[in-house]
């Protein structure tokens, strides 16, 4: 791996090491059952939405799937509000009414967390469609997995976004099952990069391991997009180290095949390639861990000290508090 | 002394559409949205000509995917666009429920206050053409059981033509459903008719002897079955319920207060129907009102039939609603 930057390198992999260690701590305590429902964690796909979000602007639009933990702090939102969503407190990102699946925050343009898969695509795309309908040069990233792909929203989205030519960037986070079951079970043609010239869209693959590739990968996809050039389809190609949630016995797949990736763990890919290359030291991953821990830690404070939402607010955000708006 | 309204020939198709043409006239962020609407001119007319006025952008015709336009129409409108979605016909609104229900109906929620969605969401409802069992159902009622939705009922040309605009300036979503028998009615429209509330049922007819609570295009078959009734002595109050979520409890409330006798007439299946929960209201707040049983009459229960006879019969009409009051009056 070839760093052309180390400041940016440095970052992406604390910001790595802090979705790691953040969902790490997500683990144990859905185990101490202070989070509840599903918790569905991204640890082995980092490197993807750390270089997608290194390719965005602050006014660019985040749509995620159901695993957007990562999305979520790698777009920069505050770890504190993310835990104490989960922990289902008031002082959580949608105040405890979305929980892990259904992260939210207007500050960050992040518009969740849908946990209907391919649900998000169509959305996307109308984000997309109200920017160019006002003049506005933004870009809509959207997050799905590879079982989204056989969703029907997926190819209703691909062809609107074609044909209107709209600033989206598709990213596919192929994982190589949608849950428990193998991509070549369920698709025909496995190649999804290939899919997007169906819908005249550029696109590529890129080794999502490899935090650096997906990066360059996704500057390019954005720079095609805000050059007017229309939509673009990026695959990473990835793998999700853990199980698909909290209560999957992972029949699917062979210990070999997961221990066969995690040698190919992005944030011992970076940190390894930092170091070979003399940018980096032990000590100074030792400095970057205890800032992350710290900042996990203040996070899981936040969450314990925060509180409950009273009941009498249970029908509170059905309909806006305020017509007229 | 004000001057007389000054009143226009029109019809119901002119009044959605003249709705939609003001409504992007007025608001650079209203569009419309659909299979159909431009080149073709709207599957039942009503965006004939808007094309050539408004342009591509502003009347845009969709691929035939249901779920994919709805679900952008809900992006758009969290883009800060007011859209309109059509949607060909209730039956095809299926293929979009997911994104009506599963996203429409909770963005505001899940986000915890944050985002709210202000889409408006248009489709043709009903029987009565012999469409048979894929393009006629009533599927408001179900619509009304979601918390999220506003479901809308227009009924009048009033109500065509001025519960759009409110529809617009509501930051939640909002369904219109349109029953395609109303689309050629006639009728006279003030010159100057203009928005309408939309949380409010209205009393059509007032009258001292029965309650007939209905919605849609089954208001006529109602004001019919009043007049005849009239004729027989029976003064039956007649009341256009406009929004079926929420719904509004008290003007039929108040109605039964007086009557003491209530038939509700949907065109729904009768099963787990919006007059089952009519019903059910009205047994929870104004059971010691009445002096009957509450009574309902909806659709036969069977899949929409095309034959004509088989259609007409499966539908309340206005001689079983007529019977139905005799029956209840103690005269059937």
């Amino acid at each position: 791996m070839k760093i052309p930057n180390k400041d940016q390198a440095i970052r992406q992999l604390r910001q790595m090491l802090l979705i790691r260690r953040f969902e790490e701590k997500s683990a144990e305590l859905y185990s101490a059952m202070k989070i509840r429902g599903f918790l569905h964690l991204y640890i082995g796909e980092e490197a993807v939405a750390v270089g997608v979000m290194s390719a965005l602007t602050a006014e660019d639009a985040v749509v995620a799937t159901y695993r957007e933990h990562g999305q979520a702090l790698a777009r920069g939102m505050d770890g504190g509000r993310i835990m104490a969503e989960m922990y289902g407190k008031r002082e959580g990102c949608c105040r405890g009414r979305g929980g892990s699946m259904h992260l939210f925050d207007a500050a960050t343009r992040f518009y969740g967390g849908n946990a209907i898969v391919g649900g998000g695509l169509p959305l996307a795309v109308g984000l997309a469609l109200a920017d160019t309908m006002q003049g506005r040069s933004r870009v809509t990233s959207c997050f799905f997995g590879d079982g989204a792909v056989a969703e029907g929203d997926f190819h209703e989205a691909m062809n609107m976004a074609g044909l209107w030519n709209l600033p989206v960037l598709f990213v596919c986070e192929n994982n190589l099952y949608a849950m428990g079951t193998a991509l070549r079970y369920t698709e025909a043609n496995q190649d999804i990069a290939a899919k997007a010239a169906n819908y005249r869209m550029a696109s590529a693959a890129v080794d999502g391991m490899d935090v650096v590739a997906v990066e360059a990968a996704a500057c390019k996809a954005v720079d095609h997009i805000r050059q007017g050039n229309g939509p673009y389809l990026l695959e990473c190609r990835t793998y999700r180290f853990r199980p698909h949630s909290m209560f999957d016995t992972e029949l699917y797949r062979t210990k070999e095949e997961v221990d066969e990736w995690k040698k190919r763990d992005p944030i011992e890919l970076l940190a390894r390639s930092l170091v070979e290359s003399g940018q980096f030291t032990k000590e100074e991953r030792e400095v970057v861990e205890r800032e992350v821990a710290a900042e996990v830690e203040a996070a899981v404070a936040f969450a314990e000290a925060g509180t409950w939402e009273p009941v009498e607010d249970l029908t509170r955000f059905v309909y806006s508090e305020r017509r007229g708006a | 002394m004000s001057e007389p309204t000054a009143m226009k020939a029109t019809t119901y198709r002119e009044a959605v559409k003249e709705a939609i043409c003001e409504a992007l006239h007025q608001d650079p962020r209203v569009f419309l949205m659909g299979e159909d609407v431009g080149h073709y001119g709207g599957c039942y007319a009503v965006s004939k000509g808007m094309l050539a006025e408004f342009g591509p952008e502003r009347i845009r015709d969709t691929p035939l995917c249901e779920s994919g336009f709805v679900g952008a129409g809900i992006g758009a409108a969290l883009g800060g666009m007011r859209p309109i979605v059509e949607v060909m016909t209730v039956n095809f609104s299926l293929l979009a429920l997911d994104q009506i229900v599963n996203s429409a109906a909770t963005l505001l929620h899940m986000s915890g206050g944050q985002f709210n969605v202000p889409l408006v969401i248009r489709m043709a409802t009903g029987a009565g053409k012999q469409l048979a069992a894929q393009h006629a159902h009533s599927f408001e009622g179900w619509y009304a059981h979601i918390p999220g939705l506003r479901v809308l009922s227009p009924a009048t040309l009033e109500d065509a033509r001025g519960m759009l605009w409110t529809a617009l300036e509501d930051p939640d979503p909002v369904l219109i459903f349109e029953n395609n028998t109303l689309y050629n009615m006639e009728g006279m429209l003030a010159a100057d008719a203009g928005p309408v509330d939309i949380d409010t049922a209205r009393v059509r007819r007032p009258g001292r002897d029965l309650t007939l609570i209905t919605y849609s295009a089954s208001l006529f078959k109602c004001l019919d079955a009043a007049k005849i009734l009239a004729e027989e002595g029976i003064e039956a109050e007649v009341i256009d319920l406009r929004s079926l979520r929420p719904l509004d409890d008290a003007t039929y409330l108040a109605s039964i207060a007086r009557t003491h006798r209530v038939l509700i007439v949907d065109e729904g299946w009768r099963s787990g129907s919006l007059a089952a929960e009519i019903s059910a209201r009205i047994m929870e707040r104004a059971f010691y009102d009445l002096d009957l049983p509450v009574e309902r009459l909806c659709s036969a229960e069977v899949p929409m039939p095309y034959a004509r006879h088989m259609e007409e019969a499966a539908l309340p009409q206005v001689d079983s609603i007529v019977a139905t009051v005799r029956r209840m009056m103690g005269h059937g």
